[in-house]
């Protein structure tokens, strides 16, 4: 007998289906795909909004201005440690609706499947995207799905859209910082980029490293509770904190400084960044967040964040100062001062 | 013992920085050979931090920066073709040819990949037998012998389509050439610590004797850049020349033997031009000729390459330390990083995008 039984695995059994892979016909609208939807999608997905199987959601939502925001994920691999393209699809797009202060409502969900794709691998991204939507309070309402030929998409693309309402009295605003306020981030940096790189050809030995994909919009909400003067939220995902940071800067016409040693990088991680010559500011979080505070709030802030169970690992890293706007710079632990700059593009290993 | 904090150790390189102050009475100028060093003086902002009196110039040692431009042309030109899998250390994707980029090439449908190590490539010629793998070896005496080793590899094995364009270059005669020109303006070395560590410190005993500089084999950290500044300002107050290791937990004397045995058996010494400055003689290492066949720039003839090097470019003259990236009038305004007009504001040693990413002097 296992004496490790996989749950997740056990609640969540694949159904019984005419085929093992993706077929072209999966996405044509005949047999194939009702069975499909009904066998292997809404299963996984049930909402009142989605259960009518009208082409579209109709949603009661409390008054308020609304935020909506959309990405699509086609991360490689699927698989990663920490999670997969399904929770990441969730949990990124309610980020970016969260990020707004709002109360994240509702989610769309659009797949593109590759002909051949294993049903067995789709039914796993699903079950992780009940599961990520459940613990984040969301429901998926609307959705759909295409079946692309052999070579036509990567396995599996999703795109994710999402809903919120915010509270009124909050408007936050990456151009809002002001000198004086205090920069925050809510854990350590960089788990996820790192943790895909290791998946990558021929990088095992960073095996101990997983992703952060979480969603926050529980943590945006404590934090907002306790200091409402918080000025702008950002998820520093793609470009990481360096990409985040630099854009704030040049909103708001404002320089940044933060402190090296205050950075929370765990050591794996930043050994693992030290061999590929990466920069950690510079590489993707998928469940942080970076809050930009008044000074004055700056410590209920903190303890807002540390109080949950996302945020233990948050520090306050810099502050805003008027200047060099448009610049963000870092006191090194030695005492020197450098800029931290925004990537180019792409993150190149170094050649020795 | 975690190899990185420890050297890094804010308390252990301030006391450096006393001693360095206590130790200098008057004007030095010392070069660090590799890019590697110059990237962690900026990043760690060690410049800064050390008496006016030192001033750092920055040296040749950024394989990238000194790969010639025809090298590059003829690694696009053979990259573009469709039975080509064209394989490179990331450092090399960005860097502009004549007028393009192998990540151009990439987009174009050429089927360039970023690898590792050498022998990923091997791997790759193993597994795709209807190719022809090409992986550019480029780099100092630090990847040579991963790079012999993969030519080793794919002979022992009988790949017939694995094969390098090899541009390797050495350090001592970069050394002795900056060390020669007349506006020569150096007065000591940190040595390039992993060079060292595969070819040892004896090659510098007669360079330093020679031009009576004191030349440090010197680590990449701030605590080992700070030991081997402190080192080679001791030196040159004393008046003593020569070859003193700092970097000793690293390099041996002898280096590493069975390393460059691999590099004997699979290269030889040439003359070699280096991008910006010229050829130097007996300064890069060529395939032997019993090992023709893996010699991409024998196998796949791709006619004569024509190239044309931005007039505005000042990077030969910052590779031997006579200018500083901030002193080019092209520095972050028609040169950025993401519009490089020389391979030294590409790479991520090269000293023009150190300056730029960390600290940008010199522009508003």
């Amino acid at each position: 007998m296992n004496p490790n039984p996989d749950f997740d695995r056990m609640a969540c059994p694949l159904p019984l289906l005419d085929h093992d892979t993706v077929q072209l016909a999966h996405g044509a609208g005949g047999r194939l795909s009702a069975q499909l939807i009904e066998k292997l999608i809404l299963p996984r997905f049930t909402s009142r909004e989605l259960d009518r199987l009208e082409d579209q959601a109709v949603l009661d939502l409390p008054p308020g201005r609304i935020a909506f925001s959309t990405d699509t994920f086609v991360v490689d691999p699927i698989f990663f440690p920490g999670g997969d393209i399904g929770d990441l699809a969730v949990n990124g797009t309610v980020n970016d609706v969260a990020m707004s202060g709002a109360e994240v409502t509702a989610l769309s969900v659009g797949f593109v499947l590759e002909e051949g794709f294993p049903l067995a691998d789709f039914h796993r991204i699903l079950c992780s995207m009940e599961a990520a939507a459940k613990t984040a309070g969301v429901r998926i309402v609307t959705g759909d799905t295409k079946v692309v030929g052999r070579g036509g998409c990567d396995k599996i693309f999703i795109n994710t859209s999402g809903i919120g309402v915010i509270p009124g009295g909050i408007a936050l605003s990456a151009a809002s910082l002001q000198p004086g306020d205090a920069i925050l981030v809510s854990g350590t940096l960089a788990d996820h980029g790192m943790a895909i790189m290791s998946r990558r050809e021929g990088l095992s030995f960073t095996a101990d490293i997983s992703s952060d994909t979480a969603a926050l919009n529980g943590l945006v909400g404590d934090l907002l509770a306790a200091c409402p003067g918080v000025r702008a939220l950002r998820d520093p995902t793609r470009g990481g904190l360096a990409t985040t940071l630099n854009e704030f800067a040049a909103a708001s016409r404002v320089g940044i400084l933060l402190e090296e040693e205050a950075i929370p990088v765990r050591p794996e991680v930043l050994g693992a960044c030290e061999i590929l010559g990466i920069d950690p500011l510079s590489v993707a979080n998928e469940g942080k967040l970076v809050a930009v505070a008044p000074g004055d709030q700056a410590d209920a802030a903190l303890a807002a964040l540390q109080a949950h169970p996302l945020g233990r690992d948050a520090r306050i890293i810099g502050r805003v100062r008027a200047e060099h706007p448009g610049l963000v710079g870092m006191r090194t632990a030695l005492g020197s001062e450098r800029i931290v700059d925004m990537p180019v593009g792409e993150q190149l290993p170094r050649i020795c | 013992m975690k190899y990185l904090s420890e050297f890094r150790d804010p308390s252990l390189a301030r006391s450096l920085l006393e001693q360095i102050a206590r130790t200098v009475t008057r004007p030095w100028t010392i070069m660090e050979i590799c890019g590697g060093q110059t990237h962690a003086i900026m990043r760690h902002g060690l410049d800064q931090l050390l008496p006016p009196e030192i001033t750092l110039v920055h040296g040749p040692g950024c394989p990238v920066c000194v790969t010639p431009l025809e090298t590059i042309d003829r690694a696009l030109a053979i990259a573009a073709r469709p039975e080509v899998i064209f394989t490179s250390f990331g450092d090399m994707l960005r860097v502009p040819g004549s007028s393009d980029d192998l990540f151009r090439v990439k987009s174009r449908g050429g089927d360039v990949r970023m690898v590792y190590s050498p022998l990923e490539a091997v791997k790759l010629a193993r597994e795709n037998p209807a190719h022809q793998v090409v992986f550019l070896a480029v780099g100092f005496e630090t990847t040579a012998p991963g790079n012999a080793m993969a030519i080793k590899q794919a002979a022992a094995e009988g790949l017939a389509n694995f094969s390098e364009i090899t541009s390797h270059v050495l350090v001592p005669p970069a050394m002795e050439a900056i060390l020669s020109s007349p506006q020569n303006r150096v007065q000591g070395f940190l040595a390039a610590g992993h060079v060292c560590a595969v070819m040892g410190t004896g090659q510098y005993v007669p360079i330093a004797e020679k031009h009576r500089v004191p030349i440090v084999p010197a680590g990449f950290e701030p605590v080992d850049i700070l030991q081997a500044i402190l080192q080679t300002v001791r030196m040159l107050e004393s008046g003593e020349a020569g070859v003193v290791n700092a970097y000793g937990r690293v390099v041996r004397d002898a280096g590493n033997p069975a390393a460059r045995a691999v590099m004997d058996e699979v290269f030889t010494v040439c003359d070699r031009k280096w991008r910006g400055i010229g050829t130097i003689p007996g300064s890069g290492l060529r395939i032997r000729d019993e090992l023709a066949a893996f010699d991409a720039e024998k196998t796949f003839p791709v006619g004569d390459i024509t190239t044309s090097e931005s007039p505005d470019c000042i990077s030969g003259l910052i590779l031997q330390g006579l200018r500083k990236p901030h002193e080019c009038p092209a520095f972050g305004a028609s040169c950025t990083p993401l519009h490089p007009l020389g391979a030294t504001m590409v790479s991520s040693e090269g000293a023009c995008a150190a300056y730029f990413k960390y600290a940008r002097r010199g522009t508003s």
